[in-house]
């Protein structure tokens, strides 16, 4: 059982590091993450946001335009997961002591 | 948790790094615009300061900084603040969360997209500091009635 554990772990490396020698390198200007336009020629969106971040709202942090304005409901829904780790910690921890006292 | 360190050094030496590190996470926040940071970088940046205080004193001190029972409420105000925001947009005219829509006079809507992304990092920053902390609170307090 251990060998057959080890066995399937270096099977996922082997598959991983495969994987890996596939992807594109970095800092190449002809990939497809790099180009203004995608396969199906329409305009991608990080372009845009390289472009007018700066006019649209007058921060210099990309990331910071990007998370809370572009995508301020993506956001939003992140603080709607964390409040409700918060709260989910509240009822079982909570309810655990009531019951045992 | 009832034992608690009873060392002056450990407490002491608490005192003397939680204030730095709150007012390195509220540059965390405010400075978000400019440099790498935002809301949930500083509220666990402030959240790690209570957390410090809370670890080395035990639950006496703790109390005067920031209690249990307001916890809860500082989650739910920071929540309100990010969705009064986007609500308060939309009432003005434009879409949920457009801030250049936002009823503040005097300035255009590119400052008030800058004015909007500042407000909601300030709630997302109280909401995670909160959170954090109410479930630091919440497994203590099971870890002693358990």
């Amino acid at each position: 059982m251990k060998y057959l554990k080890a066995l399937i772990m270096v099977a996922f490396a082997v598959l991983l590091i495969y994987a890996a020698s596939d992807l594109p390198y970095r800092g190449d200007p002809d990939n497809r993450m790099n180009q203004e336009r995608s396969m199906i020629n329409t305009p991608v969106a990080g372009s845009y946001y390289i472009e007018h971040a700066y006019h649209d709202a007058h921060t210099p942090n990309i990331v910071t335009v990007v998370l809370g304005d572009y995508r301020g409901v993506d956001t939003f829904g992140e603080q709607i997961v964390i409040f409700t780790a918060g709260m989910i910690t509240m009822l079982v921890l909570r309810r655990s002591r009531r019951r045992n006292s | 948790m009832r034992s608690q360190f009873n060392s002056p050094i450990i407490v002491l030496g608490a005192r003397f790094l939680a204030p730095y590190i709150m007012v390195f996470g509220l540059y965390v926040i405010f400075h978000g615009h400019y440099s790498p940071g935002g809301g949930f970088q500083g509220g666990a940046l402030l959240a790690a300061a209570i957390l410090l205080i809370r670890v080395a004193t035990g639950r006496r001190v703790s109390r005067l900084q920031l209690k249990e029972f307001a916890t809860t409420p500082l989650a739910v105000i920071g929540v309100v603040i990010y969705f009064a925001t986007g609500l308060t947009a939309m009432i003005a005219g434009g879409y949920f969360l457009d801030y250049g829509q936002l009823p503040i006079p005097g300035m255009d809507p590119v400052w008030l997209r800058y004015t909007g992304i500042l407000i909601i990092e300030v709630g997302v920053g109280l909401a995670v500091t909160a959170i954090l902390v109410m479930i630091f609170d919440n497994m203590v307090k099971g870890e002693d009635y358990a």
